[in-house]
């Protein structure tokens, strides 16, 4: 069971990574899912496979993880802790391990009353900075949360994390970001920027406490597809915050979706130039369609050969 | 304390459709601060049930008793002789008290006449806010004296989560976010070092392994 993840190891190279977002289907059939990967795969270095995501519930995301690695695509297993307690979540990385996952991003969860059974018991047994700390000692020392060693080959995970960089106080967002990595967290995947120079304050934050250098951080970005969307990021999205002249922009656009898909690729333009980004992660919700020509028009096109082989699974 | 809630009058109705002699319990305790199980609202409880039944064709006769706590047995043992007399007992006592009749009369089916609701204080004019979810593994110390597993919508222990905007929950119901409140007075204190160490994983091992004990005076035997 060996290998270790091919975004540790391009992103430890030094590439500007894209990883971008695949919601699995709410059903069993993976058509969908394969269609995807195919479209996506040399576009991104790795896709992440969101786990029930606004507490919906979705194929789990091993299962799809699994099928986008079978299709060639680097996935990143997304855990959340809305649904599963500590014995559930080691249990079920110890199964995405034996499958061949090596990317697992901790997250606590959408509470579930969001989602399509609000009453539901959500578990939140350990939040997300717990469920880092946890995964990192399955890998090193090799324990699980009681303390007690895994059986012969500890799990080495490449642990992320995500933070929301637009949220106030900053200070505190930061703050609580060193803590994710000071637990294990090796990369950070942020929630979605439209205001550059609220996440230009926040990298100046992330640097001036030298985070850059212990966790790679991968600005999120998600393309506006229409002034429905636009207004609705802006005004019902949690914890997002989507400038009004951005909104006016798209408001004011003959082809909103194209005016969405131009400022994304300015958004990502500009954050390539700030000091400690390492890439970005683009969460084009239910329109993944658009990622390869965001990505080319980027510039971040043909993406960097992985030289290691990929028959780490079995 | 216990907050209490009243369930609706056709809840109760329909709990107590078959029922000739009921006994409705009042409570002095919490219930009776929480405005739905003193005394009074039993009389007024019982007035509508019987005119309720009236109105139906039906008979029903009540007899309204109240003790000082449900939740003690010296004080449920003054029940006895209108349990006697009764088919079925109408309680407006918590769900502790409720058991307690249940157990002390094992032969008279007991009804909940309230929902229990939570540990809570008055926030105000009657309006009672959870404040402890009796989780038996208190962290105030680590948290600016603020209970993020009871007003943290996730009980999470090393907030905030992406969710919180304005300085709210994104939960909903007007309620601030925990961990700002935990933040700012961490702050105020000139303590906010705290924060920079990982919140432990709560121990449910005591809280989820049946009824809890406590010896009088504190700590659990």
């Amino acid at each position: 069971m060996r290998g270790v993840s091919g975004l540790a190891r391009l992103l430890g190279a030094g590439h500007f990574v894209v990883t971008c977002e695949v919601g699995p289907p709410k059903g069993v059939n993976v058509d969908g899912l394969t269609e995807k990967a195919a479209l996506l795969k040399s576009f991104v270095d790795a896709a992440n496979v969101t786990d029930c995501q606004t507490a919906v519930v979705r194929l789990s995301s091993i299962a799809a993880c699994v099928h986008l690695a079978a299709m060639g695509l680097e996935p990143v297993v997304q855990m959340t802790a809305r649904d599963r307690n500590r014995i559930a979540v080691q249990s079920d990385l110890l199964g995405a391990y034996s499958l061949g996952i090596r990317n697992v991003l901790c997250l606590t969860g959408d509470h579930q009353k969001f989602g399509n059974h609000p009453g539901a018991k959500g578990v939140f047994d350990l939040d997300s900075v717990q469920m880092v700390e946890m995964v990192r000692r399955l890998g090193a020392p090799g324990e699980f949360q009681c303390g007690e060693p895994v059986c012969g080959e500890p799990p080495v995970f490449f642990v992320g994390a995500v933070e929301n960089p637009c949220a106030e106080p900053l200070e505190l967002r930061v703050r609580r970001l060193e803590k994710k990595i000071r637990a294990g967290a090796r990369f950070v995947q942020t929630q979605c920027v439209y205001d550059l120079d609220r996440f230009r304050h926040f990298m100046g934050l992330v640097r001036a406490r030298g985070l850059h250098e212990h966790a790679h951080i991968l600005a999120g970005v998600t393309p506006l597809k229409s002034v429905r969307m636009a207004r609705f990021m802006r005004d019902a999205v949690a914890g997002v915050y989507v400038p009004d002249e951005v909104v006016a922009r798209i408001e004011a656009a003959a082809d909103p979706a194209a005016e969405g898909v131009a400022m994304c690729v300015e958004q990502i333009a500009a954050l390539r130039e700030i000091e400690g980004v390492a890439g970005v992660h683009i969460m084009a919700v239910a329109w993944e369609a658009i990622v390869p020509e965001i990505v080319r028009r980027a510039g971040l096109y043909p993406r960097p050969a992985d030289d290691e082989p990929k028959d780490r699974n079995r | 304390m216990i907050v209490v809630e009243a369930k609706s009058f056709a809840q109760v109705a329909a709990m107590t459709s078959d029922c000739r002699r009921l006994l409705v319990a009042a409570c002095a305790g919490c219930t009776a601060v929480c405005g739905v199980g003193g005394e009074r609202q039993a009389e007024e409880l019982a007035d509508a049930l019987r005119l309720h039944a009236r109105l139906r064709g039906k008979v029903l006769e009540t007899e309204v008793r109240g003790v000082t706590r449900q939740c003690e047995p010296e004080f449920v043992a003054e029940f006895a002789p209108a349990m006697g007399r009764a088919e079925a007992v109408l309680t407006l006592g918590c769900g502790v008290g409720a058991q307690f009749l249940a157990e002390r009369y094992p032969n008279v089916p007991v009804l909940p006449g309230v929902n229990t609701r939570f540990a809570g204080g008055l926030t105000a004019p009657g309006v009672w806010e959870e404040r402890c979810r009796l989780c038996g593994d208190c962290v105030l110390h680590l948290t600016g004296g603020i209970c993020p597993r009871t007003r943290c919508a996730k009980g999470i222990m090393n907030g905030p989560c992406g969710g919180a905007a304005g300085g709210f929950c994104e939960v909903g119901g007007g309620s601030p976010c925990a961990w700002l409140l935990i933040w700012e007075r961490l702050e105020r204190l000139g303590r906010a070092g705290v924060l920079d160490e990982i919140g432990p994983p709560p121990d449910w091992s005591d809280a989820q392994a049946g009824p809890r004990r406590s010896g009088k005076g504190g700590g659990a035997e």
